[in-house]
């Protein structure tokens, strides 16, 4: 499909599984919109001419409108409304709603970079390789202000919070190189903070994983912090420490002292380190220290990282929908 | 125009007492309009001046002109003056303040102190306004995001906090006055639907205006708070929330935007009316969806953070009312357009503006369901997309209805005329300059390019050049007003009492009205418009 | 008759024209305070449902009996209030008049000298949000929450407790000074309303902040 018209740029790239179901709609939108306004600029312009003032025209007026009129552009306009509104919320859940099998890839926005790493170990700042034809998911945390990643050869944004994660997952289609910007104004360098997603052939994508300094897996790292920040002293794998066991914790519901069950994702993990007892268990004592500063959004990203690699498989394909 | 009469009327509003004090210390509501026509010049001019700033920083991909901080107080301080200290204060205070009174038949408002006071309270945040501006500006956006803006920017939040919650009070005062005025005070036969749309229109700002306004006056004091003290609900280092933040700011800013956009309504139905020499089609049905405007109007903010990680849900009830509260819009555009039909149409210069307001105003509202449209949002939200669909809105449509309504009545205020030819020439001019500016951006905003950007990448310079071509044809056609307007209150034809051959109570006084509007107060015994055709041949 | 027809500003046809504008303006803007006290109220509302336990716990340390107190002053206050507005309805002498709105102001200053003592005795123990809160317990952050509100919002509620006496008192030397009749006593009538609603916000602060089981 051409994107340009008389040498204009009209619409970006389509690089990702999403950008065809975006212009789709888009063009519907634009159809739609294109519809009404020509009708309404052809009928003023036809007006004004055909009823121009003139002497010996006698106007006649109006009266007071006509029910059935009335009704006719009430109900069509309500009726191409609500095609719209499903039309975009289904896009909207398909955008947000995390396949399963997805590469996990984690993001830091912090004033005015953009950090990934991947689980294999590698990180990246301001650029993030992605193999094609894997739908990958981002598992976003800010360190600061309010960022936003927005990549728009994949049709992908959401906004990048501080305190909690958020999360989005593409599918690029055509290797290449793609720009990624911040997309919520976040202070200074708000317009510096972009970068480069490149989509690599799936054998280029090994390739690059296995080059370069040789790093350690992320839940290995999470692995070696569980043990030097003392976690491993209460939480055991056996489950007989003073703390409850990580082995089968993500994924899983897990009900607190005051009944309320919840699901023990990747928010739910780093609340309960941050914020240790906010959410008291049943049978265990309120003794958590909180880690908050100790341990950085890397940290705690690779700590997660780990808790996760102790899932038990069936809750591992668990998707998330935020 | 018509018949002009050799002198002005004796003694009027405008020459009955020539000091400064009883300009400072009037309570006439037509001269409390024109002081706030000034103030508000005054900040249009400021804020156009900062546009005109960032559109040259953005002819060039580089940053070249401006740093990246002077970039992002330009744009803060250019959408922080244009929304509060312009567009909110403009049909309302200037044209609704001089009108409706006159328009139902009034002598003054219900508490013309407090509208005096009214002003007085927003030239008090005006100045803190200025003040923020000369002490180095603010670089949050208007939109004051937390957590930046209550603990990681350094620039005079607080000043231009404050001066925005004055400033709020203003609002609050006016429509409070409206509200009573249009409910107590209709003069003798003046039912609801007998009533000027444009008070209709009024009305149902004035509600927004007393019931949202206080809510962002909170919402900015806790701002307030969280910087001073480090105490507040906001910022997630101290257990807050910063979408909380986003919900109450959006609470009253979406609302906000029908502050702006409802008195333009208001006056394109009185316009169109009178040039097309018709009574507006389908009149309860306009009436009744401004109403229905301002109650919806409250109900669709997360619209604004479908992406920010709202509860997908929450967005789900946000989209669904927000298409809701298109359709009195799109009903509006409609019955505008079938007055016309078989009408007796004049191309006067207020007439140009109306039927360039429509335009405008129907493409700001399509592109508005592009983003009310969850899966399009993602996208386009925070792009130039939405730059180009809400400035089609507030100056393709709020702009041009202030325009058109400024010309309208000018006759009416100053008793003078001013230069047709030029009227019309301006009128094309702003259209044409608008179109040019901000129709790029929409190309701009699906191709990617994100707002508040100080450098962007090279493939976007063409349209930005056009956009700031645009705005140059622009600034041309907001001066040229300025100019002949100004030069007409000399030199201007003496204007009659209804030039235009219009309906309304305010066109059966002089022009300028009296400092007590009527001689007589007015029995009202027929519908709004009433136009007739054998008045028409004379015209 | 005259008095009356002289008291009738020039925008207004009669007086009661001019009354029912008074009355008007006053519930329009009783519905803009709604909406700035209803700002906190969401944040109340938001924090209670995600921080419930905190609140609970932090609830517990507000004096239950002192708000109590508050509470039976204020709708004490709010009974004098209404007296004077009577009184002035059925024509009594202004000494009647001044006399309910004094006893009315009493109240007033002695809900607001309670709370004097309720934030000195929370300052005391260092539950005043900032650097010098300290919070025995497993859920400070929540605790410090709670306070943020219940300074924010009695703390607004005061403001508007001190107005109110402020215009009380303004109206009380007008009713002095035999202003206000039975035809003409719109300012005393709005003032009321005022102070009702004052008192109504209490009304619901009290339960939501002291009465958290």
């Amino acid at each position: 499909m051409t994107n340009h018209w008389l040498g204009f740029p009209l619409f970006p790239e389509q690089a990702s599984s999403m950008a065809g179901r975006m212009d789709a709609l888009y063009f519907f939108l634009v159809a739609v919109s294109g519809f009404f306004a020509i009708l309404i600029f052809v009928l003023i312009a036809v007006f004004i001419v055909k009823y121009r003032r003139r002497d010996g025209h006698m106007p006649v007026p109006s009266g007071h409108g006509h029910m059935w009129l009335e009704l006719v552009w009430t109900v069509v306009p309500l009726a191409l409304t609500m095609v719209m509104f499903f039309w975009g919320a289904k896009l909207f859940f398909h955008i947000y709603t995390i396949p399963p099998g997805a590469i996990d890839v984690f993001v830091v926005g912090k004033q005015w970079m953009w950090k990934f790493q991947h689980p294999e170990g590698q990180r990246e700042i301001n650029e993030l390789h992605v193999p094609v034809g894997r739908p990958v998911k981002l598992t976003m945390i800010s360190e600061d202000v309010i960022h936003d990643l927005f990549v728009p050869a994949f049709r992908v944004k959401r906004d990048v919070l501080p305190g909690r994660y958020t999360a989005m997952w593409f599918e690029a289609t055509r290797p290449g190189k793609y720009r990624l910007y911040c997309a919520q104004y976040c202070g200074t360098e708000h317009s510096l903070m972009t970068g480069w997603v490149y989509a690599m052939d799936p054998v280029d994508y090994q390739n690059w994983l296995a080059g370069g300094a040789a790093t350690e897996p992320m839940h290995v790292a999470g692995g070696k912090l569980f043990q030097q920040l003392g976690c491993a002293t209460c939480h055991k794998a056996d489950n007989t420490g003073r703390g409850p066991t990580m082995v089968g914790l993500y994924g899983s519901r897990v009900t607190l002292k005051s009944g309320e069950v919840m699901l023990a994702d990747e928010d739910y993990i780093r609340d309960c380190i941050t914020k240790p007892n906010a959410r008291p268990l049943p049978n265990y004592e309120p003794i958590m220290p909180t880690f908050k500063g100790i341990i950085s959004e890397e940290g705690l990203l690779q700590l997660i990282a780990y808790i996760k690699s102790l899932a038990v498989p069936a809750a591992q394909t668990r998707s998330e929908t935020k | 125009m018509t018949t002009s009469e050799p002198s002005l009327p004796r003694e009027n509003f405008l020459n009955c007492d020539y000091s400064i004090r009883s300009w400072l210390l009037t309570t006439d509501h037509k001269r409390i309009g024109l002081l706030f026509l000034v103030s508000i010049t005054l900040f249009f001019v400021l804020g156009s001046a900062y546009a005109g700033l960032i559109r040259t920083e953005l002819l060039t991909p580089r940053g070249d002109v401006v740093s990246p901080q002077n970039y992002n107080k330009l744009f803060t301080m250019h959408g922080l003056i244009m929304v509060f200290f312009f567009l909110i204060p403009s049909i309302p205070a200037v044209l609704g303040n001089f009108l409706i009174p006159m328009m139902i038949g009034a002598r003054d408002v219900a508490f013309p102190r407090l509208n005096l006071a009214s002003w007085y309270v927003f030239s008090i945040g005006g100045v803190f306004t200025i003040i923020t501006a000369v002490s180095g500006g603010v670089d949050t956006g208007w939109t004051f995001y937390t957590p930046y803006s209550s603990i990681y920017s350094n620039t005079s939040v607080m000043t231009m906090a404050v001066g925005v919650f004055i400033t709020g009070f203003s609002s609050i005062f006016t429509g409070l006055n409206f509200i009573v005025t249009i409910h107590k005070m209709r003069a003798q036969g003046l039912t609801w639907f007998r009533l000027p749309l444009f008070v209709w229109a009024i009305y149902a700002t004035s509600i927004i205006m007393v019931l949202g306004t206080p809510v962002i006056a909170i919402t900015l004091s806790l701002v307030g708070l969280e910087r001073l003290f480090h105490i507040g609900i906001f910022d997630p280092a101290l257990g807050g929330d910063p979408l909380l933040f986003q919900h109450l700011f959006w609470f009253y800013s979406h609302p906000a935007v029908y502050i702006m956009i409802l008195p333009s309504m208001g006056v394109v139905s009185e316009i169109i009316a009178c040039f097309s020499r018709n009574r507006i089609f389908g009149y309860k049905v306009v009436a009744f969806s401004s109403l229905a405007i301002a109650v919806v109007g409250f109900l669709v903010w997360g619209h604004h953070m479908f992406v920010s990680g709202q509860s997908a849900f929450a967005g789900l009830i946000f989209s669904f009312l927000s298409f809701l509260v298109a359709i009195p819009s799109a009903i509006k555009v409609f019955n505008w357009t079938a007055t016309l039909y078989k009408g007796s149409i004049s191309y006067d210069t207020p007439m140009l503006y109306a039927l360039g307001f429509i335009g405008l105003f129907t493409i700001g509202g399509l592109t508005g369901l592009f983003l009310a449209t969850m899966g399009m949002d993602v996208h386009v939200h925070d792009t130039y997309f939405v730059i180009a669909h809400f400035h089609y809105i507030m100056v393709g449509g709020a702009i041009m209805g202030f325009m058109g309504g400024m010309h309208f009545w000018w006759p009416k205020i100053t008793g003078r005329c001013y230069p047709e030819s030029w009227g019309k020439l301006s009128a094309l001019v702003i259209f044409i300059g608008f179109n040019l500016t901000f129709f790029p951006q929409f190309i701009l905003g699906y191709l990617g390019m994100p707002r508040r950007y100080h450098t962007y990448p090279a493939e976007f310079q063409v349209l930005n050049v056009m956009s700031s071509a645009g705005a140059s044809i622009l600034g041309v056609g907001y001066m040229l007003p300025v100019f002949y307007l100004f030069w007409s209150l000399r030199n201007g034809p003496i204007a009659s009492a209804n030039p235009w051959l219009a309906k309304g109570l305010e066109w059966l006084t002089p022009s300028p009205p009296p400092t007590d509007n009527f001689e007589q107060t007015p029995v009202v015994t027929e519908e709004a418009y009433a136009y007739r055709p054998e008045e028409t041949a004379s015209g | 008759m005259d008095e009356s027809h002289a008291i009738v500003a020039h925008q207004f046809d009669d007086a009661g024209q001019q009354r029912e504008s008074a009355l008007l303006g006053m519930w329009v803007f009783l519905a803009t305070e709604i909406m700035f006290f209803g700002g906190l109220f969401a944040g109340y509302t938001a924090y209670r449902f995600q921080y419930a336990e905190g609140f609970a716990a932090a609830s517990h340390h507000l004096d239950m009996l002192l708000g109590a107190i508050n509470t039976a002053v204020l709708l004490t206050s709010s009974l004098t209030m209404a007296l004077a507005v009577h009184s002035a309805q059925v024509g009594k002498k202004p000494a009647h008049i001044v006399g309910w709105l004094i006893l009315t102001m009493l109240f007033g200053c002695a809900f607001l000298g309670i709370k004097v003592i309720e934030y000195h005795d929370k300052f005391v123990h260092h539950l005043v949000p900032g650097a010098s809160f300290a919070w025995e317990g497993a859920l400070a952050r929540q605790a410090q929450m709670f306070y943020y509100l219940y300074f924010a919002m009695t703390g607004l509620h005061a403001i508007h407790m001190l107005a109110g006496v402020a215009v009380v008192l303004v109206i009380a030397i007008q009713a002095a000074r035999g202003r206000y009749t039975p035809q003409y006593h719109n300012p005393l009538e709005i003032t009321g309303l005022y102070w009702h609603f004052v008192d109504i916000v209490w009304i619901f602060l009290f339960p939501l902040l002291y009465l958290i089981a």
